[in-house]
């Protein structure tokens, strides 16, 4: 209750009938016996500071309207069965915040430029105040982000979340999909050793394959018919400002479909007629 | 038409031009590079007295110029073989880059041939495909002999039959349909002629 109390009064999850302070409660004291105590000046700013949060959430909500949009979001109703395996969708948005946020900061010791790049990688490494660590969450961090986006997609496909009406939610999420496939290619080529080197050369050739299109795509990709000197430059700007850009647009609109339409219930778990719907004979049952 | 409509119209279609404005140039200048073919160089890789017919001498060269190692390329390079049917005097330069992918190829003197570390793609003397998953037979460069130097020039493709064309990328097949399915880009040289 004490943490209640610091949450503004249309935020609060409504109390359900028979519980709280109503009516029903603890007649008051006789007045006379106990009369109320005037509190000191002391206790009186206690109380007010106490109110402060409260205070600068509701001059917030007051001037947004947030409340109605928050409270129909976080309690918002889910199915019965609901299980450990509904998480994986925000375990991928979890794992993309830490790319987002490593990301940003390795962009400040990064240099994308042919003849600098490795070593400023080397120089994150080896020297930079826990540089190892956060460069090894990017890039331990992108297979994680990987193999969870596949994981929603494997639940999402046997749970038959993607039916009627959340086919778009569907679309939207193979779009995401391809678009954290892009970010793991673009961004293997950013360290620039051999490895990431060679392994570009590959997945551009691959782009290659394709008829008619494909010479065009891998010349797009290189800025040229030969990797060149603003490849790498290239590389990096379809991977920390494209395409981290039209995936936070489209998680924005993939959340709203999943908030709008609400989520389904694993498919072993099935859904109760309500009573008045029961077919009464055998004719209604036919 | 009501004037409303006539204004919602004219509005709408000043705001496609303001955009189109914006973004037409933006996309041309991402996809410049697709159409720009770069200056034609030659470098010299040693004296012709260096090059025999029997076996291919390494030599490492710049291909794309100002970004230091990352631009070089390796070739192997012999004189033409009369047992082959090939001018002598003609310098043949084989790529090293594999058309599988693209991984570099080594020769290997015992085996006689270029064998890909990568996927297992191995060519036989003159460049064809005697296996793995290499789908046309390597790349060469045009080759020129200037001052008594064996120069180097820019990569042209080759068909099964080791005819001349436009370059193309690793993995895509020549000859036949495969040149309008793997359109020649305009960045590429045209090929030797005979």
């Amino acid at each position: 209750m004490k943490l209640d109390s610091l949450i503004p009064a249309p935020l609060r999850k409504p109390a359900k009938p028979g519980e709280g302070n109503g009516a029903k409660g603890a007649a008051p004291a006789d007045l006379k016996t106990a009369p109320p105590q005037r509190p000191s000046d002391a206790a009186r700013l206690g109380e007010r500071a106490k109110e402060a949060p409260v205070d600068v959430l509701a001059w917030v909500d007051q001037r947004t309207a947030a409340t109605g949009f928050l409270t129909g979001m976080l309690f918002r109703k889910v199915p019965k069965g609901t299980n450990w395996f509904y998480t994986l969708g925000s375990a991928t948005l979890f794992a993309f915040i830490v790319q987002a946020v490593t990301g940003v900061f390795l962009a400040m010791y990064y240099t994308p430029s042919v003849t600098q790049a490795y070593a400023s990688i080397s120089h994150i490494n080896n020297d930079v105040f826990l540089g190892a660590f956060v460069h090894g969450m990017h890039k331990w961090g992108s297979s994680v982000m990987v193999i969870l986006i596949f994981l929603h997609m494997g639940r999402t496909f046997f749970f038959g979340a993607y039916k009627y009406p959340r086919e778009l939610n569907w679309v939207i999420g193979v779009v995401l999909l391809i678009l954290t496939m892009t970010m793991a290619f673009t961004g293997y080529l950013l360290p620039f050793d051999q490895r990431s080197f060679w392994a570009s050369i590959v997945g551009i050739n691959i782009n290659g394959t394709g008829p008619i299109v494909g010479p065009y795509l891998s010349d797009f990709l290189r800025a040229g018919p030969e990797l060149g000197a603003t490849t790498l430059a290239r590389f990096y700007a379809i991977h920390m400002l494209l395409i981290p850009g039209a995936l936070i647009a489209l998680i924005g609109a993939h959340l709203y479909l999943v908030v709008k339409l609400g989520t389904t219930a694993p498919p072993w778990v099935r859904a109760e007629r309500p009573k008045a719907a029961k077919p009464t004979s055998p004719v209604d049952a036919g | 038409m009501t004037r409303r409509r006539a204004f919602t119209v004219a509005s709408q279609a000043l705001g496609g031009v303001a955009g189109a404005a914006i973004v037409l140039p933006a996309v041309g200048f991402a996809v410049a590079p697709i159409f720009h073919r770069g200056k034609e160089r030659w470098e010299a890789v040693g004296p012709v007295g260096d090059f025999v017919a029997d076996t291919y001498r390494q030599v490492v060269f710049t291909e794309t110029e100002g970004i230091g190692d990352v631009g070089k390329t390796t070739a192997y390079v012999r004189r033409g073989s009369k047992q082959l049917g090939e001018d002598p005097k003609q310098m043949i330069a084989i790529s090293n880059r594999c058309v599988h992918l693209g991984c570099p190829v080594r020769f290997v003197e015992a085996a006689g041939n270029f064998i890909c570390p990568c996927h297992g793609g191995v060519y036989d003397f003159v460049g064809k495909v005697i296996g793995g998953p290499p789908v046309r037979p390597l790349d060469q460069f045009q080759t020129r002999i200037r001052n008594g130097q064996v120069e180097l020039g820019p990569r042209y493709s080759v068909t099964s039959q080791l005819e001349p064309v436009r370059a193309r990328d690793p993995g895509e097949f020549t000859g036949g349909i495969w040149e309008y399915l793997y359109p020649p880009r305009p960045s590429t040289f045209p090929p030797p002629s005979g």
